[in-house]
């Protein structure tokens, strides 16, 4: 697990040097007890999801290290923590429907207002306080829309498939083949009569 | 000819095939939802003639709500966070319901519609306060209602548009306990005390800019809240609660009096309390059981206007026009609840007089809200909404309960479960078949659900259908063990069954052991337990559950104990003691009634035995010295065994001296405990050996007293964010509770909690925050027993060499290796359950309670710590999942679907008689029961199995037999005449 952490600090360190990070509107300087976090969450309006009314904010709920506090969206989507203390924060959003990742947030200390955000899950940084959801939920299995398909790929209609075959296509392929032979092949199954146990058993039919 | 027959049925079979998973027609066929808001502190009505009537409250779950006035339906809700508790609510603009909340400092507006939040304001302040909301009607500007916020020693004018804090005015500097707001016009008045001394501060509320101050010193100390009867006269009791203070503040100046209780009241013996409620020149006494409504004369005297006795509550003041002001009082007498509504200015007649009937088991009433409504002959009538001693909440019109509901199920403490009655001959209730058409037509309604051509109303009839056939809510046991009670206990003292089919009270006490009383001032009820399960030989009594409380929230309170018969639900014996009660210990040893023995552990180190009968005093002496708990103190980093020592003669026989076995001290500069979870003590365990990919045996390390202990570093035990990974490190420990040897430890560095854990058989999951990554992370460690590990050869079995038949002791050193492995876990965790089947067999999943109150069933596969990067052929053939960093989330096995359990505080599994199956119970501010089978339902017919298809294949099956057989009679004759 160590080495792996190590791999991930380093991820960190890499993602937000290179980024540049500016969160003029991010922070106020606020009173003495902290700073305020201000975000934005959106929902893509697009139905992709349909148990969830697409852009429906008013159940979405946004805590902060783990429910320690609580808020909610306004209409446009932006939420605010007041009085969050310097230090590394968790910020998870729940809405039913969609996946968000936590993200991680950093309040500077030593320059005040600063405030750095990643997303854990992706540990990608973000240059606008923007949380948007990383895919939607299903929560339900999706009936199988009726279809000839499914059917025919089923163990059943494998089966079924066969014996098609087997009562459409062998008929024909009787037609075809030699009078002759036919012939031949049914006088041998009249010499064997009805096969006995014993010629089934390997022993007998090497006796035959 | 007749193959083909035959082949277009098979065609038509295969579109049945078993369902497995949750498709959304299926959801409320197995479980149920039930939504609350817990006991209500403020209420608010909406009740303007266009729109729907409402009702807004905030109660003590911090949820805010808009309730349906007609049906009691919830129209919209939110629960705020844990600490985020509601401290005033009204309604602003007409449109904007108004929260103060976090000892008032956080202001927030909600749409009244549909209850989406509008705006949100932080106000600051640095001193705890009282914090009051106040929205002053008549202080409207440019259509804006300003609105008072009084948090942390500040004043605050807000615009009720935008949020945007106006003015603000602190009091820190004077040190005032501020205690009451008034306005008037243009002014506002604040009046508080310092020490005695009270003052008042007169405020412009344009700019909030101080127009005066004055101050007065009382001679004496006051008691209880100020009450403003006026816009210029308050009340207060003195610190004797003798005396009645009226303090006048007219035209500036300061004048108080003073008033004898005893000049109002002859009986006047008790301790006096003002009332709360708002009335207009008057104001609420409660003295003993009475209460005394005292009105202010223009010349400042107090004149007793009534005395109300068996007085529950006292509603506030409604403005109903112009010069009326109406107020309800409610007083209970003979089995009825007492409903008066008077005009402030004229006592002599009553606006309303009704007599309601109230079950009893809801108890007094709390508080009373009322609000008025304009009959068709142009009078006035009313409507109460009546907060009950057990927290529900009952809407009453006319002299009837228009609805209730039973709110006080959103502060479920604790949860058992009991048997229903088994079924009698004759006693019955089956139903009579459906004639062959209605049976025809509901297969036919299936078959077109399957096929996915029916319409929606078909879907509904179908889901209606299934809800009806399905027996589930049956009053009597079934042969699956899907049927059960679930018996909750509430914060209000009142206990619950609730049927495990739909969720439906069967039964509800109010217990009285645990109601306000002289003796009992502030009980608390803290565990139900079961307290008789007859089986076997005791088949006919009734089960029983044991209720233990305590008569106010500090350890040295004396126990409650109260039995409740599970059938009936009526209190077959209560105790209430002298001893204290810490710890309940159910013994694993029945008497032969089948009560469970229990030992009460109180905080002076003596054990008292429960049922008080020879018998069990018996049978515990036969197992004496097989009897061993032990105690967790975290405050002092201390974990102690103990074992029983002896009678302690000074008390009774049921009571048992006890000795300390053994003591594990943490070093307290460097670990505080955090976390302390046991095995469940009736768990069943299947298999006690593993077998391995490589046909290795291992045994698991499977005992009953193992304790998992989470330490976390004294400086990161609080919240995240306030240490860094530098400074935080969490500690488990796996300990045995009898010698008190630590079979485990591990250190996670820069980890911190709150740790959740569980732990069953043989292994330990736990969710901690890894704050090198900032992520959660589940561990889970697996124990197996190595002396036990050379029992692989089948020849030492055959000879008889093994030492498996040598007894099991916690004594003998146990020689135990431990596996472990961490994943990342995306959300923060509320609480971790794991399922339980009736004989373990079945596959477990570990339930996540996630932050977004939903519940989340992950198979214990993933929490394996075999898993590997790259997991050999055999490996994946034994059902290996290879090794990822973190654990996935499948939104398909959340188990409350598109549910959430609002406020989710704990999840209950209890195993069905079915193997396959486990019922699970997650409780909060919602209830959501359902029925989980970890491995798929392979020991029954799901169902939706179409039993008439199954008998339409056999019918058509011996058809096509008889048909093929006389089309080949008649071939062969066709041959023979050939």
């Amino acid at each position: 697990m160590a080495p792996t952490m190590r791999f991930f600090k380093s991820l960190f360190l890499f993602l937000f040097s290179i980024s540049p990070f500016s969160f003029a509107h991010s922070a106020s300087p606020g009173s003495s007890e902290g700073y305020t976090i201000y975000g934005r969450v959106k929902i893509p309006s697009s139905g992709a999801n349909e148990f969830i009314l697409p852009g429906k904010v008013s159940n979405v709920k946004v805590s902060l290290n783990g429910g320690q506090r609580v808020t909610f969206l306004r209409p446009d989507g932006y939420f605010s923590f007041h009085n969050v203390p310097a230090g590394t924060h968790l910020i998870e959003v729940a809405a039913l429907g969609y996946f968000f990742s936590p993200v991680r947030v950093d309040v500077s200390a030593r320059n005040p207002g600063k405030i750095q955000a990643a997303l854990t899950e992706t540990r990608r940084g973000l240059s606008e306080f923007v949380l948007e959801p990383l895919k939607g939920e299903q929560y339900y299995e999706i009936r199988e829309p009726f279809s000839i398909m499914s059917i025919v790929k089923s163990p059943m209609g494998l089966m079924m498939g066969f014996m098609l075959i087997v009562v459409f296509l062998m008929p024909k392929l009787m037609e075809n083949m030699d009078p002759e032979e036919m012939k031949r092949a049914q006088e041998e199954m009249r010499n064997q009569g009805v096969p006995s146990l014993a010629s089934l058993l390997p022993g007998a039919a090497r006796s035959n | 000819m007749a193959i083909r027959v035959f082949l277009i049925f098979l065609l038509f079979l295969s579109f049945t095939n078993l369902i497995s998973a949750l498709y959304e027609d299926q959801v409320g066929l197995m479980d149920w939802h039930q939504q609350y808001i817990g006991k209500v502190k403020h209420a608010v009505f909406h009740t303007q003639k266009t729109g729907r009537k409402r009702v807004l409250v905030s109660t003590e779950e911090n949820v805010v709500a808009s309730l349906d006035l007609r049906h009691g339906e919830i129209f919209w809700r939110h629960v705020l966070g844990t600490n985020d508790v509601v401290d005033g609510l009204d309604i602003a603009l007409g449109k904007y319901v108004i929260t103060l909340s976090s000892d008032g400092s956080i202001l927030r507006a909600w749409n009244l519609p549909d209850g989406q939040m509008v705006w949100e304001s932080s106000l600051q302040g640095s001193k705890a306060s009282k914090s009051i909301l106040n929205i002053p009607k008549n202080l409207r500007a440019d259509k804006d209602d300003l609105i008072l916020a009084l948090g942390k020693g500040c004043l605050h004018g807000v615009s009720s548009i935008d949020g945007e804090v106006l003015w603000r005015h602190d009091f820190v500097g004077e040190s005032i306990e501020i205690s009451r707001i008034i306005h008037s016009a243009d002014v506002i008045l604040v009046a508080g005390f310092v020490g005695s001394e009270f003052y008042v501060y007169e405020l412009n509320a344009k700019n909030g800019e101080l127009l005066k101050n004055n101050h007065a010193a009382l001679p004496y100390g006051t008691f209880g809240e100020l009450l403003s009867v006026s816009s210029d006269i308050l009340v207060v009791l003195d610190n004797t609660r003798s005396n009645i203070v009226t303090i006048n503040l007219k035209n500036g100046e300061i004048s108080y009096k003073q008033k004898q209780i005893s000049d109002l009241i002859k009986d006047s013996s008790g301790q006096a309390v003002i009332l709360s409620s708002r009335l207009p020149g008057m104001f609420a006494l409660k003295v003993n059981s009475h209460v005394l409504v005292v009105k202010m004369t223009n010349e400042g005297e107090l004149v007793v206007v009534d005395k109300i006795n068996n007085a529950a509550a006292v509603s506030n003041a409604l403005s109903i026009s112009e010069d009326q002001h109406a107020f309800a009082f409610v007083h209970h007498g003979d089995n009825k609840i007492h409903l008066s509504v008077k005009d402030v200015n004229n006592w002599n007649g009553d606006l309303l007089k009704e007599s309601i009937v109230i079950d009893h088991q809801r108890g007094n009433i709390d508080k009373i809200f009322i609000n008025n409504y304009v009959r068709t002959d142009r009078s006035h009538g009313f409507r109460a909404l009546m907060v009950m001693e057990d927290h529900s909440l009952v809407l009453v019109q006319q002299g009837e309960i228009v609805w209730s509901r039973e709110d006080g199920l959103a502060s479920v403490v604790d949860v058992t479960t009991s048997e229903l009655p088994v079924e009698k001959e004759g006693v019955s209730v089956a139903k009579v078949e459906q004639n062959l058409f209605e049976w025809l037509k509901g297969h036919v309604l299936k078959l077109k659900g399957t096929l996915m051509i029916a319409s929606a109303e078909d879907v509904a009839a179908i889901q209606a259908m299934r809800l009806r056939s399905s027996e589930k809510s049956k009053m009597t046991r079934d042969h699956n063990g899907f049927r059960k009670m679930l018996i909750v206990l509430t914060r209000a003292g009142k206990v619950f069954a609730l049927h495990t089919g739909d969720g439906r009270v069967i039964w509800s006490i109010l217990l009285p052991t645990l109601r306000k009383s002289e003796v009992c001032e502030h009980p608390v009820g803290l565990n139900i337990y079961q307290w008789q399960v007859p089986h076997h030989h005791a088949l006919d009594e009734n089960p029983s559950v044991l209720v233990v409380g305590r008569c106010g929230p500090s350890l040295a309170a004396p126990a409650v104990l109260s039995f409740i018969d599970a059938y009936t639900g009526v209190e077959v014996n209560s105790l209430s003691h002298d001893h204290t009660v810490a710890q309940v210990i159910p013994l694993p040893y029945t008497d032969s009634t089948e009560q469970r023995l229990h030992l009460i552990i109180d905080v002076n180190q003596h054990a008292y035995l429960y049922p008080r009968t020879p018998e069990a005093l018996d049978i515990l002496k036969h197992e004496f010295s097989n009897v061993y708990w032990y105690s967790v103190e975290s405050d002092n980093g201390v974990i102690r065994g103990h074992a029983l020592k002896s009678n302690c003669k000074a008390v009774d026989e049921y009571c048992f001296d006890m000795r300390d076995l053994w003591s594990i001290v943490f070093p307290s500069e460097s670990e505080k405990i955090i976390a302390a979870v046991a095995r469940k003590p009736n768990e069943v365990v299947h298999t006690q050996a593993k077998v391995m990919t490589d046909y290795d045996v291992t045994y698991k390390y499977i005992s009953k007293n193992l304790l998992f202990v989470a330490n976390a570093a004294p400086k990161s035990s609080g919240e995240i964010g306030t240490a860094t990974p530098e400074e935080a490190w969490l500690v488990i420990y796996i300990i045995d509770t009898v010698t008190g040897r630590i079979l485990h430890r591990m250190t996670h560095h820069g980890c911190q909690g709150p740790v959740r854990a569980v732990f069953s058989e043989n292994w330990v999951v736990y969710h901690y925050f890894n704050l090198r990554a900032h992520r959660y992370e589940i561990s889970v460690v697996e124990v197996y027993d190595q002396s036990r590990a050379d029992n692989k050869d089948v020849w030492k079995f055959v000879l008889g060499m093994h030492n498996l038949t040598s007894p099991f002791s916690s004594y003998s050193r146990p020689e135990v290796t431990t596996k472990s492995q961490s994943y990342f876990f995306t959300h923060s965790v509320k609480t971790l359950e794991v399922t339980s089947t009736a004989k373990g067999i079945t596959s477990k999943q570990v339930l996540i309670g996630t932050i977004g109150d939903q519940v989340l069933a992950l198979d214990k596969r993933f929490l394996d710590p075999r898993r590997t990067l790259n997991p050999s052929q055999a490996e994946k053939e034994d059902g290996i999942i290879p090794l990822t960093d973190s654990l996935p989330i499948i939104s398909q096995s959340y188990i409350t679907h598109s549910l959430k359990v609002e406020g989710l505080r704990g999840i209950v599994t209890v195993p069905a008689k079915l193997e396959s199956t486990s019922l699970v119970f997650a409780y909060g501010v919602d209830l959501f029961f359902t029925q989980i089978a970890p491995s798929r339902t392979y020991d029954s017919l799901t169902e939706d199995f179409s039993y008439a298809l199954l008998l339409l294949t056999i019918v058509a099956l011996i058809a096509a037999i008889f048909v093929t057989w006389v089309l080949s009679e008649r071939k062969d004759l066709q041959e023979k005449w050939k």
